[in-house]
């Protein structure tokens, strides 16, 4: 059975770690083609929802259903359909731009990721610094080529946590348009962010957490900022 | 399977020999330590040069343990220092292969430890570390394996917590003290004056059940215990 799917399906999910909720009663649909937003303070459990989505933790309640399979019935498999780029990049800094992307095409057991680790750089616009180490990188060109590795084996869930980060407008514009053709190209996108105005107008779907809990969206018609604002006073 | 299993664990253990090639980090600390003890030890207990009995096997392991769980900090470190651990976990690949990827880079690195250890206990505490020197290496790589076995689920199940310099140590000795033992008891029974190889032999048996028993528990629980 193909582990690829066009649908996602967050039902009812909670997380608790000990008495701690950090998730509760959460439920949400996304298609192919959406860009979703996870919006709260900090400590809404914007990440734990994240981490739950990327099968890196089980929820205490509910379930996640990829197409009609969730994480458990799926296998590893489901895996090799998921991007995350997480707000520590998952990039290791002794090593070259190319070798990061390499070693995680050949982990994701990608044919010729030699040559997808070449285009990725490509399109990061860093096909020139491809041998220098990502240390030595600025945080907006580590953002591009931690992008890139997330995107290396053309998921069709793409997670990003806190992606707008530390970036200058140019770089941002950069990202918010490769998110576009992500979106063009029939990839769920999930994004957990603090930037309302950067997504605001990006965004096909909002979730807003308070405290793990998901509050009301607001009825749509005004800005992204004044809807948070709602949500939040609720 | 078994080929991408393997294929898994080969592309991990390259990757941690290429970052500590670069970096020499872990190697550098680890060997530094490890002869440091074996060098204070050494000023405290030959005396006239002569060493008291036994000690150079206990010696020889406590600079084992304690390098060991330095290495084996120092390796965790990285991966949490860029959140790179989830990135591996986020692989669709098997999980125990990563394991074996991480567990054969830390035992590469403490073999080239230890290549250094051996010589230098052998040198300061009149070890005859050539005689029966099959049944040393067979001792130090089973002691080793089992030890690190442990050591290396320990990490990365730790390797969010906030404690885990002080947890790693506090949970690895206690499960590694039988290890530790057999590794001492038959490392003493070759550096006699008079060898005893039979009750080497009999430690690098149960050695070898340990390593079994530690390595089969490893690759069971570290998917599960690596997703919550």
């Amino acid at each position: 059975m193909s582990s690829d799917f066009d649908r996602i399906a967050v039902v009812d999910v909670s997380r608790h770690y000990g008495r701690r909720k950090a998730l509760s009663q959460v439920t949400f649909t996304g298609g192919a083609g959406d860009i979703i937003g996870l919006l709260g303070p900090n400590g809404a459990g914007k990440s734990t929802l994240l981490n739950i989505l990327a099968t890196l933790l089980s929820p205490s309640r509910g379930r996640v259903e990829y197409g009609a399979r969730t994480a458990t019935e799926a296998g590893a498999d489901i895996r090799g359909r998921i991007g995350m780029l997480g707000h520590d990049l998952f990039l290791y800094p002794e090593l070259t731009a190319r070798e990061n992307l390499v070693f995680f095409g050949q982990l994701y057991g990608l044919d010729q990721a030699v040559a997808r680790a070449e285009a990725a750089l490509t399109r990061a616009g860093l096909a020139e610094r491809a041998n220098d180490f990502v240390s030595g990188f600025s945080r907006g060109m580590r953002q591009r080529v931690a992008l890139e590795r997330a995107l290396l084996h053309g998921p069709r869930l793409l997670l990003l946590d806190e992606p707008f980060t530390g970036l200058d407008q140019a770089s941002t514009e950069t990202l918010v348009n490769r998110l576009r053709e992500c979106q063009a190209s029939g990839a769920i996108v999930i994004l957990a962010t603090h930037d309302l105005d950067i997504v605001d107008g990006v965004l096909s779907q909002a979730v807003f957490l308070q405290n793990g809990r998901q509050v009301g969206e607001p009825a749509p018609g005004t800005g992204l900022r004044q809807r948070y604002r709602e949500a939040m006073t609720r | 399977m078994m080929r991408a299993f393997f294929r898994v664990a080969w592309i991990v253990v390259r990757k941690d020999l290429t970052v500590e090639v670069r970096s020499l980090e872990i190697l550098s600390t680890t060997l530094f330590f490890a002869v440091t003890v074996v060098l204070m030890f050494s000023f405290g207990l030959v005396v006239d040069g002569r060493p008291l009995n036994d000690v150079a096997a206990a010696i020889l392991w406590v600079a084992i343990a304690f390098s060991g769980t330095l290495a084996l900090g120092r390796t965790f470190e990285r991966e949490r220092h860029n959140d790179t651990l989830r990135a591996l976990l986020l692989a669709p690949a098997d999980r125990p292969a990563l394991y074996v990827g991480k567990l054969a880079g830390i035992l590469l690195l403490l073999a080239l430890v230890e290549a250094v250890l051996v010589p230098l206990v052998g040198l300061l505490f009149a070890a005859p570390i050539f005689v029966n020197s099959g049944y040393l290496i067979a001792l130090l790589a089973g002691g080793t394996l089992g030890f690190t076995a442990v050591g290396t689920l320990f990490a990365a199940m730790l390797v969010r917590a906030r404690s885990r310099d002080v947890l790693l140590p506090i949970m690895l000795y206690p499960m590694t003290v039988p290890v530790m033992i057999a590794g001492v008891r038959g490392t003493a029974a070759l550096f006699q004056p008079t060898p005893d190889l039979a009750v080497a032999m009999f430690w690098i048996g149960l050695l070898g059940f340990f390593d079994v028993v530690f390595v089969t528990l490893a690759l069971w629980t570290f998917d599960p215990v690596m997703t919550d």
